[in-house]
């Protein structure tokens, strides 16, 4: 495939991404803070999101096998996770960790339970697409070409 | 960018832990304390703020915070000295609750301003607009240039939830209320940061009522 054609394949998954909903504008704010003496910022930062978070997913997880559900302790992981994830743009990882929240205010055992599952889908789903956009940029940079910038007009 | 780099510089090799007795001119970089719990906007929020062109140190709680100040809570005995030059450290609260009671709060108890987080480059810009107003205003030098020459704007997180936020922590024995120190982490943490003298809240805060 020649870089043209990469380029267009990026722009046009990137784009999906957004319309999908898995990125919200503060990804565009990332984006804007990467430069040349910054080249990786993004992959840093999202990358750190998914090892830092992977952790809270466990932590979660444990959370909520204990016989006395401490649910202010679950809340507090989860919000953890809603601003961490609303920081990088990962839009429904943060609308999950949103419904969780209100389970937890309830009490709802059953229900945080069903979210944690639903916020782990959502959590692995987002990993995989921006697994799959650092690829393509790779790929691209590989090529010897360059990464088109994000057009937000166009959606 | 480059011409304010190369004045910031010559200054620093002045200031490093000295404070010096010039007036901060507006190219000089301000040094901006951010406090987050969370790594990832710790790295987030970093990088704003170096971008805009600020110093930053990151820590992750509001002792760690006090620490940095040199207000070790052990060494202090709790009893802030309200004279301080470190209360005129403005403070910037971000959170991504909008619980408005808590905004009002932070607000009265003298944060200069309330980020909604995620931040983005326009919130820091606008730090960066009024931090400059607000050095060219201030003209202290007879007090002691520390809050002058090394002016910080402390942003903290502020990530407790209405019923972990403990009404009592924000009470003063002072006549000026504290800062929005209460912040970042567990009730642990806020309750030591319960007598740090306040900031000068002389700047109007930014939040959307008063647009």
């Amino acid at each position: 495939m020649e870089v043209g054609q990469m380029q267009r394949r990026l722009v046009e998954f990137t784009k999906s991404l957004f319309v999908e909903g898995f990125l919200d504008g503060q990804f565009l704010q990332l984006q804007q803070l990467q430069d040349d003496s910054n080249p990786d910022f993004v992959v840093e930062v999202v990358s750190l999101f998914f090892q830092d978070s992977e952790k809270l997913l466990n932590d979660l997880t444990s959370a909520l096998e204990q016989q006395d559900v401490d649910f202010k302790k679950v809340d507090a992981h989860v919000h953890q996770l809603k601003g961490s994830s609303s920081s990088i743009g990962a839009q429904r990882v943060k609308n999950a960790c949103v419904v969780f929240r209100s389970f937890c205010e309830e009490q709802n055992l059953q229900e945080c339970m069903r979210c944690l599952q639903l916020v782990k889908q959502e959590f692995y789903l987002a990993k995989n697409k921006f697994e799959t956009l650092f690829t393509m940029e790779q790929q691209i940079v590989a090529a010897g070409g360059s990464i088109p910038a994000t057009e937000i007009t166009s959606f | 960018m480059d011409r304010d780099d190369v004045v910031s510089w010559q200054r620093r090799t002045h200031d490093v832990d000295a404070f010096d007795s010039l007036h901060p001119s507006d190219t000089e970089e301000a040094h901006v304390l951010a406090v987050d719990d969370s790594l990832v906007d710790r790295k987030v929020i970093e990088r704003l703020l170096r971008i805009s062109s600020f110093r930053v140190t990151t820590v992750e709680s509001g002792s760690r915070a006090l620490q940095f100040l040199g207000l070790d809570e052990d060494k202090s005995s709790g009893h802030f000295d309200e004279s301080s030059a470190l209360r005129e450290i403005p403070v910037v609260i971000m959170s991504s609750e909008k619980v408005l009671a808590r905004i009002d709060r932070c607000l009265e108890e003298g944060a200069e301003e309330f980020i909604v987080k995620p931040v983005k480059l326009s919130d820091v810009k606008r730090l960066k607009a009024y931090m400059r107003r607000d050095s060219r205003e201030s003209n202290k030098s007879e007090t002691g240039n520390r809050a002058n020459a090394n002016r910080k704007l402390r942003e903290e997180e502020e990530e407790e939830e209405d019923n972990n936020y403990d009404e009592s922590d924000l009470s003063a024995s002072s006549p000026s209320p504290p800062a929005c120190s209460v912040s970042s982490s567990p009730p642990s943490t806020s309750s030591s940061c319960s007598s740090f003298p306040s900031s000068a809240a002389a700047l109007a805060a930014m939040d959307e009522r008063r647009l």
